[in-house]
């Protein structure tokens, strides 16, 4: 079964904000006009200028490097596509805010009991069957939900269909090896406010590279040093004994 | 009596020192903790770690990482003539360890939490591995620190038994664990390619992080026989010094050559002479911390004065912990562009906790049987662990 995804259409977007106002409204939040990320807004539309609009959301990775870094599984991929955090294991270090590759998971820095805030592609709301706050909100159809399969079909079709709209590919295709919200951009990844420079695989392999050479260098390293140790010792248990004998020798010559 | 008078208003600067220390740092952490880590620091979204994973995590690792290579060239490699340092050097492991944990009490959010890794487990996680030997290395150090405490209080046969059954068993489970660990603090970094400077980003990032642990971890034990010979009239041993010394010399220069291979492997050397900031804070880094140490260590004249020869290994606790703070702050920052510079609360924190350290070091040498003079000399002959007459 394919994950549920968003599909966001820079050249649909009229910057509107009824997406940031449904999602502050699902998940509690005092209403506002964000102006970043940040522990209290989970998207933004960033107004680029010339009546372009950037979308900034949870890119709800395929393989997040998140869920990876966390020490205690606090984040977790729903198998229908969300990334969720879970208050009851978290410990706060942050990892997951260093490795994010799109710097989404955010921080309440003057809450004694903080939490890490980001969006949770309306978690609550797609295990009920239904689309996500902001996909249901939108006026223009510039963000859309449904499978990731049909969201990467119907955005190769629309990039197909109408060349000169789009800069030609689907961001977050391929994007950390590949993401539950996918972009149609009609202006590059740098111009809309995006890393361009998010690597083009799934990046928890990086570590998992080191972190599963472990269980055979380990034994191998404990082996050598308990042998050095025994072969060591031995000479000192001899050196011992020949001490003893020297001297029991010189007893005898008494 | 001359003595104590002379002594004296040395005890009382920095007795008061640390007094006015530990009140800022109560007010500090009262702050930190009804107010949340904002209000002590500059740390944000764009720079979620700073100042104290760079110096109280990384540095603080391994600065405690004489503890496993001085016990290791003891009781494994059987090199008993440094065994006067095996003590000091666990126990400032030791103190060091507890030091880092407390610091991580202040940085993480949910300090409470801070046990979870051993119920909630992620193995994918490299956090979650160095959260779990950190761990079973602080635990595996109390036993080694313990006989200190029960040669005190003259259990000598209970502290002959835990010589004889348990330290090796430790020592090797140490080793292994220092491996993990040290290294891991390394791998924290190779998942974020995109984010840190070339000159510091590298896959074998465990590698490089480990081989430099080892050598801080020899050149902090020669800084710290010097510091406690000042500071404490211990006494010193040139000869094991330029031992260490030697050593010390061996290890940079193979640090040294990975490092730069490393850089030539992946084209990032180039990016070291354009003398913009990331080229100057690699320089200084590479040549005044490594490379002008390293050459002074070879020679024989430098080894020869302990005076000369702690001042070098100084620089290469300086050179290698300027390493860790260029890949936790200097390296992120210049990768991200992120805002960020520690704010004074953050180097409260952080002197705090070397003052601790530092105190319960001193605590523990005028108490403890911390220095070669212990009663231990007398066991028998056949104890491996006792050097042979």
């Amino acid at each position: 079964m394919s994950t549920y995804a968003l599909l966001f259409d820079q050249s649909l977007c009229i910057g509107c904000g009824a997406c940031e106002q449904a999602c502050q409204s699902e998940h509690d939040q005092r209403p506002h006009k964000p102006d970043k990320l940040d522990h209290e807004s989970f998207t933004w539309v960033e107004d680029l200028g010339h009546d372009q609009y950037a979308r900034h959301l949870c890119m709800s990775c395929e393989n997040p490097t998140c869920v990876s870094v966390c020490p205690v599984a606090a984040l977790e991929k729903n198998p229908l596509g969300p990334v969720t955090w879970d208050a009851k294991k978290c410990i706060g270090c942050r990892y997951c805010m260093m490795a994010c590759p799109f710097e989404i998971p955010k921080y309440e820095w003057r809450n004694p009991n903080p939490r890490i805030r980001k969006c949770d592609m309306c978690v609550h709301r797609v295990s009920k069957g239904l689309p996500t706050a902001c996909a249901s909100i939108c006026p223009t159809g510039a963000t859309n939900f449904g499978t990731r399969e049909a969201m990467l079909k119907e955005a190769h079709r629309r990039l197909k269909k109408y060349p000169e709209r789009y800069t030609g590919e689907v961001y977050g295709e391929k994007e950390a090896g590949g993401t539950g919200v996918l972009m149609l951009l009609s202006k590059s990844a740098a111009e809309s406010d995006l890393p361009d420079n998010v690597p083009q695989y799934d990046m928890p392999h990086l570590t998992w590279n080191v972190l599963e050479k472990l269980p055979q260098i380990i034994p191998v390293w404990g082996a050598f040093l308990g042998g050095m140790y025994w072969l060591g010792n031995r000479k000192n248990e001899v050196a011992a004994h020949e001490l003893e004998e020297q001297e029991d020798r010189g007893h005898d010559d008494d | 009596m001359t003595m104590t008078e002379r002594k004296f208003p040395k005890l009382h600067f920095w007795s008061s020192f640390f007094i006015v220390l530990m009140v800022f740092l109560a007010v500090v952490l009262f702050k930190r903790y009804t107010q949340g880590i904002g209000a002590i620091s500059n740390l944000n979204d764009s720079m979620p770690w700073g100042l104290w994973i760079g110096f109280d995590l990384l540095c603080g690792v391994a600065l405690g990482a004489g503890g496993f290579t001085v016990t290791a060239v003891v009781y494994i490699f059987h090199l008993e003539d440094y065994k006067p340092m095996a003590r000091p050097a666990v126990l400032t492991a030791f103190l060091g360890y507890l030091m880092v944990i407390a610091a991580l009490l202040v940085d993480l959010g949910r300090p409470w939490n801070i046990w979870h890794p051993l119920i909630f487990w992620n193995p994918h996680s490299v956090m979650f591995e160095v959260g779990w030997c950190v761990m079973l290395y602080t635990t595996v150090l109390f036993l080694e620190f313990l006989p200190l405490v029960l040669e005190r209080f003259g259990y000598n046969r209970q502290v002959h038994f835990m010589h004889r059954y348990l330290t090796p068993g430790l020592v090797i489970a140490g080793v292994l664990l220092s491996t993990m660990h040290q290294s891991s603090l390394g791998t924290l970094y190779v998942i974020v390619p995109e984010k840190l400077h070339p000159l510091w980003y590298s896959p074998i990032l465990p590698i490089l992080f480990f081989v430099s642990a080892i050598t801080l971890g020899l050149a902090m034990t020669n800084v710290e026989s010097f510091l406690s010979f000042r500071a404490f009239g211990k006494r010193l041993e040139p000869k094991l010094l330029r031992g260490i010394g030697r050593a010390t010399a061996v290890m940079l220069l193979v640090y040294l050559v990975i490092r730069i291979e490393d850089l030539i492997v992946h084209d990032s050397l180039k990016y070291a002479f354009k003398f913009d900031m990331a080229s100057w804070f690699f320089l200084a880094e590479i040549v005044i911390g490594g490379i002008v140490p390293m050459l002074l260590l070879f020679q024989k004249r430098i080894r020869r004065s302990p005076l000369a020869l702690t001042g070098t290994q100084f620089l290469v606790v300086l050179g290698i912990m300027f390493n860790r703070m260029n890949v936790a702050v200097t390296a992120f920052q210049l990768g991200t562009g992120s805002d960020y510079r520690p704010l004074w609360m953050e180097f409260v924190v952080s002197m705090g906790m070397i003052a601790i350290g530092v105190f319960l070091f001193s605590l523990a040498a005028r108490y403890l049987p911390v220095f070669p003079e212990g009663p231990l000399t007398n066991a028998r002959p056949k104890d491996p662990f006792v050097e042979l007459k």
